[in-house]
């Protein structure tokens, strides 16, 4: 078992300091190559469009001579490769172009919407893990209970079930018929344009200036989506929990705990959780990545005013400046939240850290 | 011992589970025997099974067992009817449409969705996976990074940026779904690959003389497809459930034809007061999703029962 450890601490110290900038030198060309991957992606996806870029500026009437004059202009008779380098010189001093739509920059607008769908994931993420990981725990301490058998019909359902309609479903129910909830939206048109944010996250902003009428009110708003999107959180994060729980119980440490004497509670809650907690981060990261994908159709119906909404509303209106722009983003998110959590298990669990 | 083989009445228990099979024909058919008794072990696997033969059958017999026209409705006397109308065991939609039929025939689409993704995205994943898998070195280096960048993106944003560009009709979005689909089919076959890479069936083969070409084909591949189904079955819920998200965002199937998603939408301006209109195909997704999810769980647990209860 020490072995590692000692032969670790022999090896000259340079060797060791070369394998870590290598390690390191290796997750920036990972890093690097998958950003530069997505740019290539949304390139040629912009690329395949049917539309003639420089028709959709002249209009098809216009004579030959104007519309390879603005084809001239806008590049296009450039080769590829030149025209990639000059999108990805754009996208990186942030010019995502113009939306169709709004009129406004596509990276203005997205910074704008991005709050919104962040504090609907955020939140459902917060039901999801706070609900799903005691739900998890029971479920692997006691299998085949009723607590396992809701577990695992939980999740079914979860994986099978279109989001979509489950809202339409939540809405009928809680706001039309029991009326417990607001309307679609995210504040009440009577704050509108009294409550002022800030941050673009309205809760905290409301818990900050102490509006707590407002708050309510947004809690009114948010309560439904975000129970939606945790619901599906939930599915996620139990199922694993359990696995993960299943496994911890397994090993000889908790034998080992049960014959020194420990209280059951503390070797479930204390122990075995405590060393599956490394690997439930990352799956609570990938469950908040997830959200960012299933906030598209859910605020769809919600009339959520963030990021999906944002998205579908310029599919509708072939956009396609703002819906690239904001695949672009949703792209990114997705991978620095992947690498943030894989950065935070390599720190967490000394198990992982390369020798 | 060959008069003890002998004895044996082919095509017996005894002759399936034997530990000395005589022809290759009967160690194959022992171990699907094998897989399917763990399975039929199994009653929500089996649940599961009945659920998408049924989906086929309705699918293959849409036009005998439909009782209505699933396109043209009677505007006049069958608008908006609730469930349980006589001759409409589901109720109408706004065009006066039998929603049973539309439907039974819809379940056609889905099957084809599903269908045709698996047939385009689970072979491109098993020849990306494979060979870099087999090949190793920069050839793998490559084909894994172009991998990660495709699982970098969520599925359905992804999916709907592509339909964007492509515009909406069923095909675009099938295809779209596939691509979209192959990485993790790569990546469970690259794993796979490279767990019997070295072993010595592959040297034995690689010393007759075989080509790199004819190993992945003929003797990497076989191997890989048993986990590569169970991972498509498990997916099949996912695919249905994209194609019907790109349904509801009208990216989809295209009007008049009968596809649940884009029915969910259609519904969705009734909801208030004509409930059934969008939530019955919803059912109809959330049975035929959670028939693979609970068939691809059969399968898994009975192609690896180590894995099993996990």
């Amino acid at each position: 078992m020490t072995l590692p450890e000692t032969s670790g601490a022999t090896r000259p110290r340079r060797r060791r300091n070369n394998r870590r900038s290598w390690a390191v030198l290796r997750f920036a060309v990972t890093v690097l190559t998958t950003f530069l991957g997505l740019l290539a992606v949304t390139f040629f996806i912009g690329r395949v469009v049917p539309i003639d870029p420089a028709l959709a500026i002249v209009g098809d009437r216009a004579p030959a001579h104007v519309v390879e004059r603005v084809r001239e202009e806008l590049g296009l008779n450039l080769p590829l490769w030149q025209q990639f380098f000059i999108y990805l010189k754009q996208v990186l001093s942030g010019d995502f172009g113009t939306s169709v739509l709004t009129s406004n920059p596509v990276l203005e607008d997205i910074k704008r919407v991005f709050p919104a769908t962040m504090e609907l994931a955020t939140v459902g993420t917060l039901i999801g893990a706070l609900f799903g990981v005691p739900l998890g725990v029971l479920a692997a301490v006691k299998r085949g209970s009723i607590v396992d058998q809701v577990v695992r019909v939980v999740g079914l359902i979860g994986y099978s079930v279109p989001v979509f309609w489950l809202a339409l479903l939540a809405l009928l129910f809680f706001y039309a018929k029991l009326n417990w909830v607001a309307y679609p939206g995210r504040i009440d048109v009577v704050y509108e344009y009294t409550f002022v944010s800030t941050t673009g996250f309205y809760l905290f902003d409301a818990i900050m200036q102490g509006e707590w009428e407002v708050f309510r009110d947004l809690f009114r708003h948010i309560i439904l989506p975000s129970a939606l999107l945790g619901y599906f959180s939930l599915a996620y994060i139990s199922r694993m929990t359990r696995s993960f729980m299943l496994n911890e119980l397994a090993q000889e440490y908790v034998v080992a705990a049960r014959a020194k004497g420990l209280s059951e509670t503390r070797i479930i809650w204390f122990h075995a959780l405590r060393n599956a907690a490394v690997p439930l981060i990352t799956v609570i990261a990938l469950s908040y990545a997830g959200l960012l994908e299933g906030s598209v159709l859910t605020e769809t119906i919600f009339s959520w005013p963030g990021l999906g909404l944002y998205i579908t509303n310029s599919l509708q209106n072939a956009d396609i400046n703002a819906v690239l722009g904001g695949t672009l983003v949703v792209g990114a998110v997705f991978v620095t939240i992947n690498l943030l959590s894989d950065l935070l298990y390599r720190t967490l669990d000394p198990r992982t850290r390369s020798r | 011992m060959t008069s003890l083989e002998t004895t044996l009445k082919p095509y017996s228990r005894e002759w399936l589970l034997s530990d000395r099979p005589t022809t290759r024909r009967q160690a194959q058919l022992g171990r699907a025997y094998v897989v399917w008794r763990r399975f039929s072990e199994n009653r929500l696997a089996l649940l599961g099974l009945f659920i998408i033969i049924a989906l086929i059958v309705v699918a293959a017999l849409a036009d005998v067992i439909s009782p209505h026209n699933p396109v043209v409705g009677d505007l006049r006397n069958s608008r908006l009817l609730p469930p349980g109308s006589e001759g409409f065991l589901l109720g109408t939609d706004d065009q006066g449409r039998d929603i049973l039929s539309r439907l039974i025939h819809g379940s056609r689409l889905t099957l084809m969705v599903v269908v045709l993704v698996a047939v385009i995205a689970a072979p491109i994943g098993l020849l990306v996976g494979t060979v870099a898998g087999y090949a190793g070195g920069w050839i793998d280096a490559v084909l894994m990074r172009i991998t990660d960048i495709f699982l970098a993106f969520p599925k359905l944003v992804l999916a709907l940026a592509l339909v964007a560009a492509l515009g909406p009709g069923i095909e675009n979005a099938i295809l779209a779904i596939a691509v979209t689909s192959w990485p993790p089919y790569a990546r469970i076959a690259r794993a796979e690959t490279l767990t019997f890479r070295n072993s010595e069936f592959i040297s034995a083969v690689k010393l007759m003389g075989a080509s790199p070409f004819r190993i992945v084909l003929r003797h990497v591949m076989p191997l890989c497809t048993s986990s590569l189904i169970v991972r498509v079955t498990l997916d099949m819920a996912g695919i249905i459930l994209t194609a019907a998200g790109l349904g509801f965002l009208g990216l989809g199937a295209q009007p008049p034809l009968p596809e649940w998603g884009a029915m969910i939408a259609s519904g969705r301006r009734f909801i208030l007061d004509q409930w059934w209109v969008a939530a019955m195909p919803g059912f109809a997704i959330l049975i035929v999703s959670l028939g693979f999810n609970l068939l691809g769980d059969g399968l898994r647990d009975a192609l690896d029962p180590k894995e099993a209860g996990q």
